[in-house]
């Protein structure tokens, strides 16, 4: 039911991604409900960098996506990033 | 001398004021006082806790450490007494605490049921935890529900139930889903998308009373009665006769069911402000820097009714995104800050029928038959909808629609793809100028995702990577 919403765009910008992104949140759009780190794979407190408008830049992340797909409130997304640019 | 800051209520503009006012005053005294017998935990989370889709332990957002990190006192009780002159607070076992500084964030509360038999055990509402427990002990497997009310709460609950295989019967007074807030394309999207996951949607349909037990076992109970087995048998009667079985419509028709869960609307929790001589119409009212009508107290959140430069009027909002930043801005207020509250576009995401919807500033107007009040997650703001074109866009289940002004987009609501939903928020919130597109977003026929990211691109650059 939810992937008729989502972007058409979605898995052709994860696999452009997965090695030169970070996953961002959007802190506004967040109510901390939890989603993202409880499918983390690899245990990442996804919530709490959306908390503080982090982006995860833990070097573990796996960009899987898998919490930008969970999100009910498209919280999150991958964002294209420079390595040595200040956040 | 340590301040002394009492903050009142536990949720997110409880706790964003008690974080800010640890960070900026680190030797202060502040005491939490809550009702609420759990930690802090997200309260919009519980939907994703009923769909099935997180474990309870999950909502609980901030660990026991952060907790205690924060050095705060915290009370269990509920607050019964304010005496503003005083600087006190009478909590209901009778002891009172001073404060030097308070903050009232006591948030809202649901309406109760406005037809008879709603205190019935089995008739639920959807304001906390303890409410989704019981929500869940209720909804078995191929039990039978009927959900009354309008806007997010209540489609929360019929995908809760759903999600749980429950009978789900949705009744809407009118004859659409939330009037006031979606037109009616999007309001058929929700409708058709419930009806596909086995909903069972009756309009133009009322509760006239919500069924008790003890009607029909008493008459069925009472040949049965002997001297011997009478005590027996009406502690039978007295043990049943409080719980539903059904509901009876205003139409007459009666539709059996073990739960009715109720969402007309909330009520901001004003009564101790009100009993304490505070200025209050239908939320606390506060000037700019969220203080209240008596010296020393601030009121943030769902209970606080703010003025709204924009409109010239107090409005209330009872979204997460305006109680947290409330509750900072009241949190520094507290701690001897000057910084004024300024109104943001009321805003906010939720899932309508599994698709993602983002609703940004003026979208509709009038009255929701569904609601008696405002309901969780809604925002007055949405209905103060200037003369405007509507402009709209869909693509299957993906709606776009916006309300044009002369000069600049004034709301917008998006439903399923949310590639706009960014770039639109940064549009209506700097009421940029979009006279460049005002001529190709009216012709009939343009696509509007091409036409708003193009011109969002020219205007914002440089993305603000996650700052926004």
């Amino acid at each position: 039911m939810l992937d008729q919403g989502r972007s058409l765009n979605s898995d052709r910008r994860r696999y452009a991604v997965l090695s030169e992104a970070y996953v961002v949140p959007d802190a506004v759009r967040c109510v901390q409900c939890g989603i993202c780190s409880y499918n983390c794979p690899i245990g990442i407190d996804v919530r709490a960098h959306a908390w503080r408008g982090l982006p995860i830049k833990d070097s573990h992340c796996l960009t899987c996506g898998e919490c930008i797909s969970r999100c009910p409130r498209s919280t999150l997304r991958f964002e294209r990033t420079h390595l040595f640019s200040e956040w | 001398v340590a301040h002394r800051y009492v903050i009142v209520g536990s949720g997110i503009a409880g706790l964003s004021a008690t974080e800010t006012v640890r960070q900026r005053d680190p030797g202060a005294e502040i005491t939490l006082i809550t009702d609420e017998p759990h930690d802090f935990y997200s309260r919009p989370g519980l939907a994703y806790f009923l769909t099935g889709e997180l474990p309870e332990k999950q909502l609980f957002a901030r660990t026991q450490a952060e907790m205690r990190a924060l050095r705060v006192k915290p009370v269990r009780a509920r607050v019964t007494g304010l005496i503003p002159e005083a600087h006190q607070v009478i909590l209901d076992k009778g002891q009172s605490l001073s404060y030097d500084r308070l903050l009232l964030a006591t948030g809202s509360t649901a309406v109760p049921p406005d037809f008879p038999g709603g205190e019935l055990a089995g008739v639920v509402k959807l304001d906390n935890l303890d409410d989704a427990r019981r929500i869940l002990k209720l909804a078995g497997r191929g039990r039978t529900a009927v959900v009354v009310g309008g806007g997010i709460a209540a489609l929360e609950l019929v995908e809760g139930l759903r999600a749980r295989g429950v009978h789900t019967h949705y009744f809407l007074r009118g004859d659409r889903y939330w009037s006031n807030v979606l037109d009616e394309t999007e309001s058929r999207i929700v409708e058709d998308r419930l009806k596909n996951e086995g909903v069972t949607i009756h309009y133009c349909t009322q509760v006239k009373e919500a069924l008790r037990t003890c009607k029909n076992i008493i008459p069925r109970f009472l040949p049965h009665f002997t001297p011997r087995n009478c005590g027996v048998i009406s502690l039978q009667v007295l043990s049943q006769q409080g719980r539903l079985i059904g509901v009876e419509t205003t139409a007459g028709e009666k539709l059996p069911c073990r739960m009715l869960a109720v969402a007309i609307g909330v009520r901001p929790r004003v009564e101790l402000a009100r009993q304490a001589g505070l200025k209050v119409d239908r939320g606390i009212l506060v000037d700019e820097f969220l203080q209240t009508s008596a010296p020393d107290v601030y009121a943030a959140g769902d209970v606080a009714q703010v003025h709204d430069p924009r409109s010239r009027r107090s409005i209330l909002d009872v979204l997460w995104s305006t109680a947290l930043a409330q509750g900072q801005i009241a949190g520094a207020n507290l701690a001897g800050a000057n910084i004024p509250y300024i109104r943001q576009v009321a805003f906010n995401v939720t899932r309508l029928a599994g698709l993602t919807t983002t609703i940004i500033g003026a979208v509709g107007s009038g009255h929701d038959e569904d609601l008696v009040t405002i309901a969780r997650g809604d925002s007055e703001a949405w209905r103060m909808l200037p003369d405007s074109w509507v402009i709209s866009d869909r693509q299957d289940v993906n709606r776009v629609r916006l309300l044009v002004k002369e000069r600049a987009i004034v709301g917008a609501l998006i439903m399923g793809d949310q590639t706009l939903s960014r770039p639109l928020y940064r549009l209506i919130a700097a009421q940029a100028d979009i006279t460049p597109i005002q001529a190709t977003l009216r012709a009939h026929g343009v696509p509007i995702l091409d036409t708003i990211l193009s011109f969002y691109q020219q205007w914002e650059p440089v993305s603000p990577s996650g700052r926004a």
